[in-house]
């Protein structure tokens, strides 16, 4: 008996009853597609989670003065007046002090309803800051110029304004150069910024960005301290060094301790880690529940295989009767339960790669190429697992009583 | 040639069938049934017997552990000169592969599958290659009339030419030994008959044919004749001897048997 007897033998069998096959088939068929499209759902989404990262930057730090929201930060039960000063910037900007930080951009952050020509835009984020800002934060501008260094030192009133400020104020009209109203100072827009999406609740297009001083000069009435500090790392890799580096700095010009530092760090290389373990959970969970009905179809096909060989049983003693060994008929039922399985398996692969093409629930999946290998290869090994004890049964018919069965 | 030295002095051929004092027994229930009590007996290469007894006589039993197919309770065997008893059942699926050609009442093919593929199954188990396979299948199918239902389901064929796929299928092995289980028993008398005049001719090219049947005028195609009463060898009659054609065999009925080129 060659492999290929076997393959005959075993098309045979799965064809004797061809209704029953499918059904058997669409078992596996379900499994293997649900594997496919939850694991490209789960990829995709955590894919999402990661652009939606990587919009806020690249290898940034964000220390919140927390005390700047609200009055004043609570740290356990001591209040403090922790600040973020220029001379910090100064420090954190210098190579010796810390030498894994790429840049660092103070920032003085505020939301002001903006205005021009009685239209207006309400609760605008407006951000103080310096050029530096707009690289570590992923802005481009797409028309006119760029906030500069001397227009920083001049304390001018210019600004760039993010999609949807220019959507609400001016529609299709040109921005550049006309001067809007944010609460009581009116501020030059010299330049329109690319559109980065929204991440979560927050329009990220919902901005205006303008220099510090003038923010403080005209908004916050601040002079020595900042909201925030954007701080770029170096690489992905030192960003932690970085981030121990700023918190030791922070931690000394306010008389404490890292500890007690009474600010909101946030490290954007253990946000995408923290991201992309929730992910991960989520796309096992999926590929579990993808799992079990792998394994509720394997048992269709046990089941299905269980009934054959009690129908076949006078068919096995009359193969035993002219020769087969209980080896040719094992190998004939587990060449059919595999058949049956592999067919059910190829054809889930089928329906998982056009059912993943859709968006689901908000997500464009991403199939996981080792997504198909691992659902073909479970659908193998349940047609050989489920399939070797009908077969192993079979096998072991005694030829007369095999013969007798009627 | 497979010669044994007699006390004697003369040489016999060694007996293809040799059995001694086997018993048969079957627990049904609570009650035990003999199915076979002591029996002996011997048969030569090339006879042509006839086993003759009423349902529950033994007569299957019998014949399923003639074909190795049971095991008797009590007793020894020998087929072909080898001691079956000692058999694992790998061995056994070898020897009934090699030695034995079986023919059932029921003709016993595989559903679903073209007469081609019946008759080649037991070459397939065997080992024989593809190719080789199928000349021989077509040629035991040509021998017993069907060379031109090669690809005839068994739903599509009359009971006759089932049992005579199932007689191409039982030969194409060449096997030393042919098992008929009462195999004319669904059969209308002329495709009994049909069927006999193919046995008798398997018989005159010198093949042992032992079959079962529980009707006197198609037993009087076999040179010996056993009937069995209660699991007991009470008849023993030899009407043509083991040497020399069966003594029904029609001139004109040839059939020529595969070439057994290997």
């Amino acid at each position: 008996m060659s492999w290929w007897d076997n393959v005959v033998i075993a098309l045979q069998g799965a064809t004797s009853n061809k209704l029953r096959s499918m059904l058997t088939m669409l078992g596996v068929l379900i499994g293997v597609a649900a594997v496919i499209i939850l694991v490209a759902v789960g990829t995709g989404s955590s894919a999402q989670v990661q652009a939606n990262i990587n919009r806020l930057g690249t290898n940034t730090i964000t220390v919140l003065n927390l005390g700047r929201f609200g009055g004043r930060a609570t740290v356990g039960t001591q209040t403090s007046a922790a600040t973020i000063t220029l001379a910090d910037v100064r420090e954190i900007e210098d190579p010796a002090e810390a030498p894994d930080v790429e840049s660092v951009s103070p920032v003085e952050s505020t939301s002001a309803t903006a205005t021009y020509s009685g239209a207006s835009d309400s609760d605008a984020t407006v951000t103080g800051s310096t050029p530096s800002y707009l690289t570590a934060s992923d802005y481009t501008v797409e028309a006119g110029s760029s906030i500069t260094a001397s227009e920083v030192t001049n304390r001018d009133r210019v600004c760039l304004v993010g999609q949807t400020v220019v959507t609400d104020l001016f529609g299709t009209a040109n921005p550049i150069g006309q001067t809007i109203q944010l609460g009581s100072s009116s501020f030059q827009v010299v330049g329109v910024l690319a559109t980065k999406g929204s991440s979560g609740a927050t329009d990220e297009d919902n901005v205006i960005i303008a220099p510090y001083t003038a923010v403080q000069d005209e908004l916050t009435g601040e002079s020595g301290s900042f909201t925030e500090l954007l701080v770029q790392g170096k690489s992905a890799s030192t960003l932690d060094l970085a981030e121990s580096e700023v918190e030791s700095i922070l931690a000394a010009a306010n008389n404490t301790t890292v500890a007690d530092l009474p600010f909101l760090i946030v490290n954007q290389a253990s946000l995408v880690s923290t991201a992309e373990s929730t992910s991960s959970t989520f796309t096992v969970l999926l590929a579990a529940v993808a799992g079990v009905s792998l394994l509720v179809g394997g048992i269709g096909v046990m089941n299905i295989m269980l009934v054959s060989v009690t129908e076949r049983t006078r068919e096995i003693g009359i193969r035993k009767a002219i020769g087969a060994r209980k080896s040719v008929i094992l190998a004939q039922f587990l060449y059919e339960s595999v058949l049956l399985s592999l067919l059910g398996g190829m054809a889930g692969v089928v329906v998982g790669l056009v059912g993943s093409r859709f968006r689901i629930d908000g997500v464009t999946p991403v199939i996981a190429p080792y997504s198909i290998v691992l659902a073909l290869g479970v659908s193998v090994a349940v047609g050989v697992f489920f399939g070797f004890y009908p077969a192993n049964r079979a096998a072991s018919l005694r030829p007369i009583d095999a013969l007798r069965y009627e | 040639m497979t010669t044994t030295a007699t006390i004697d002095g003369s040489v016999r051929r060694r007996p293809i069938i040799e059995i001694r004092n086997v018993s048969k027994t079957y627990a049904m229930g609570e009650a035990e049934v003999h199915a076979l009590r002591r029996v002996s007996l011997t048969i030569e290469r090339g006879d042509f017997v006839a086993i003759m007894g009423a349902s529950g006589s033994g007569k299957s039993t019998m014949m399923h552990i003639l074909g190795c197919l049971d095991v008797p309770t009590k007793g020894w065997y020998w087929l072909d000169g080898v001691d079956v008893r000692g058999l694992d059942e790998v061995t056994l699926a070898i020897v009934r592969s090699r030695k034995i050609g079986f023919i059932f009442q029921a003709y016993n093919l595989i559903p679903r599958t073209t007469a081609l593929a019946n008759v080649e199954l037991p070459l397939a188990y065997a080992g024989v290659r593809p190719k080789e396979r199928r000349r021989r299948a077509v040629a035991a199918l040509e021998n017993v009339g069907l060379g031109d239902h090669l690809g005839y389901r068994p739903n599509q064929m009359s009971g006759g030419q089932q049992q005579r796929v199932a007689v191409a299928r039982a030969i194409v092995t060449n096997p030393a030994l042919i098992l008929a289980d009462e195999p004319t028993g669904n059969l209308d008398s002329a495709a009994a008959e049909d069927v006999m005049h193919i046995f008798s001719v398997l018989n005159a090219e010198g093949r042992t044919v032992v079959l079962i049947t529980h009707e006197a005028d198609l037993a009087e195609f076999a040179k010996r004749v056993l009937r069995l009463r209660d699991g007991e060898i009470v008849e023993d009659v030899r009407s043509s001897p083991v040497e020399g054609p069966p003594p029904r065999l029609h001139a004109a009925h040839t059939i020529r048997t595969p070439s057994m080129s290997s």
